[in-house]
């Protein structure tokens, strides 16, 4: 592998840019494998990357029907925070964060995290007590998170429209400034590479349409176009469609399937400084490296595979990004997509054993995956690897459901994640 | 912008007067209290999540107000029909084919 430098940047400029290897080689699947992993998305390949590197097993397959990093981790709008209300959210989140910290040089690869800070605006007296609620239960949980002022606000995010006329007036803001954003598609590209450099197969184009298991219960491997493959473990990550895969294997699962919208508009000089997100009208902003002013909110209200969505959905959210920044009224936007998210009652993931033997899930992470993309790859190998759980995603099981011990993001925070 | 016809008010209108209401025809328990956690938990959580032609409940709240049932494929978003709350479950041979 490679290792990048400016050294080698500069050793292969001077060679005309002509002999850079290939990063991870399109592997065609062997017969069987310890583990295989369902999902080359970040959350995937991030789990290939920690079995083989923290745990020692290489003889490991992610096996993806599309192509890699081709599902919602490039659909996203990259907003990583960890500014969440519960314990076990605050753990699992920050744990992300404290990886995304270090992560482009854990990888060699530059991710190009940027702590720009989230903010969070308040429209009413309700968000002020909300939002101050979570900045003191963060705040016990050592996540960083503070209170700021609308004058504060403003300061920090020259843009926004603090005025009394204004159509939803800022009252205050909550800002973690941990926080920020990530090149998406290198995060996928990154364990990639970093996987397959220690022996990970990735495996694209090849839709896994069934999962079996033996006479005992236990798993036996995955039905695919290209035959049976056997392993002794198999982990399913497979965000949107997580239910279709999973129900094959007899698991049904408190999830629904939803588009969730995003779109960019055209690249502009640098503008705007940080993450803006508004829960009361539901919309986030924040600016790409490349100049676009990426855009995004909630869910259709529909279930849905099309990874199409509806206009009404946009309509609403542009119009409610225009109301919060007048400045932005005459842009144009360039494209707009949607992802599959899977969604559980409570907002919360469910990350690691089912009742079959040897089958593993990470799923339900909803309109927040991507954020967690560290922490919950980094756990589930753990679990994996070890067959139980790590102690921070102990608490996302599949059990919750049945006790009723729910993780309530959903009502605790009622905000886009 | 989804099309959907009321089988109330027998118009089809745009998407934005209605309000999606989750998947049909799931029958709360006559007894909860007799109910075990697992049947509990499947009630209250457990959802088919369909690829292909879904039965769900909408709601027409910019119109009638009241609440009817659908068949959507969720792949192309088409509706293949919609009917009054209350009544049957159509068979899943008797709807027309997605795309017509």
């Amino acid at each position: 592998m490679t290792h990048f430098s400016a050294l080698s940047l500069l050793r292969h400029a001077l060679g005309g840019n002509k002999k850079w290897e290939e990063q991870w080689p399109n592997s065609e699947p062997k017969a069987e494998y310890d583990v295989i992993i369902v999902g080359a998305g970040g959350h995937g390949l991030g789990a290939a990357y920690y079995l083989a590197k923290e745990h020692g097993i290489t003889d490991v397959a992610v096996i993806e029907k599309g192509w890699l990093g081709g599902g919602n981790t490039g659909r996203n709008t990259t907003i990583i925070r960890s500014n969440y209300l519960y314990d076990e959210s605050a753990r699992l989140y920050d744990h992300a964060l404290d990886l995304w910290e270090g992560l482009s040089q854990e990888l060699n690869y530059n991710v190009m995290f940027s702590q720009r800070g989230v903010m969070m605006l308040a429209h009413s007296v309700h968000d002020v007590q909300s939002f101050q609620r979570h900045v003191h239960a963060n705040r016990l949980n050592d996540v960083d998170n503070r209170w700021l002022t609308k004058e504060e606000a403003k300061a920090y995010c020259p843009p926004l429209d603090i005025s009394q006329t204004a159509r939803y007036p800022v009252m205050g803001a909550a800002l973690q400034k941990r926080a920020g954003t990530a090149r998406h598609d290198a995060v996928a590209w990154g364990y990639a590479r970093g996987a397959a450099a220690r022996g990970v197969d990735i495996i694209q184009n090849c839709p896994v349409t069934a999962i079996r298991s033996d006479a005992t219960g236990a798993v036996e491997g995955v039905e695919t176009p290209r035959g049976f493959i056997k392993a002794k473990k198999v982990a399913v990550s497979a965000a949107g469609h997580t239910s279709v895969v999973m129900d094959s294997a007899g698991v049904r699962l408190p999830l629904e399937s939803y588009p969730l919208q995003a779109l960019v508009s055209e690249p502009v000089k640098p503008i705007f400084p940080c993450v803006v997100m508004s829960n009361t009208v539901h919309a986030y902003i924040s600016q790409s490296d490349k100049g676009e002013l990426v855009i995004g909110s909630g869910t259709d209200q529909y279930t849905s595979y099309s990874q199409r969505g509806g206009l009404p959905l946009i309509e609403h959210t542009v119009a409610a990004i225009c109301e919060i920044f007048p400045i932005f009224n005459r842009m144009r936007m360039l494209r707009k997509w949607a992802g599959i998210v899977d969604v559980t009652p409570d907002r919360s993931a469910i990350l690691g054993k089912t009742p079959v033997q040897g089958l593993y899930v990470n799923c339900g992470w909803g309109t927040g995956g991507f954020k967690a993309t560290p922490g919950a790859a980094h756990t589930l190998a753990w679990t994996v690897a070890k067959d139980e759980p790590h102690p921070i995603n102990a608490p996302f099981t599949l059990e919750r459901f049945t006790t009723g011990r729910l993780i309530d993001e959903a009502a605790a925070a009622a905000v886009a994640h | 912008m989804l099309l959907i016809h009321c089988p109330y008010c027998d118009e089809t209108l745009p998407e934005a007067e209605f309000a999606y209401a989750g998947e049909a025809h799931i029958v709360r328990p006559d007894n909860p209290a007799d109910v075990s956690d697992e049947e509990w938990r499947d009630f209250l959580f457990i959802r088919n999540n369909l690829k292909g032609p879904h039965y769900e409940r909408w709601r027409h709240i910019h119109g009638c107000g009241r609440f009817f049932n659908a068949v959507r494929n969720t792949v192309t978003d088409r509706f293949l029909t919609t009917y009054r709350a209350g009544e049957r479950r159509p068979d899943p041979e008797s709807l027309p084919e997605d795309g017509q």
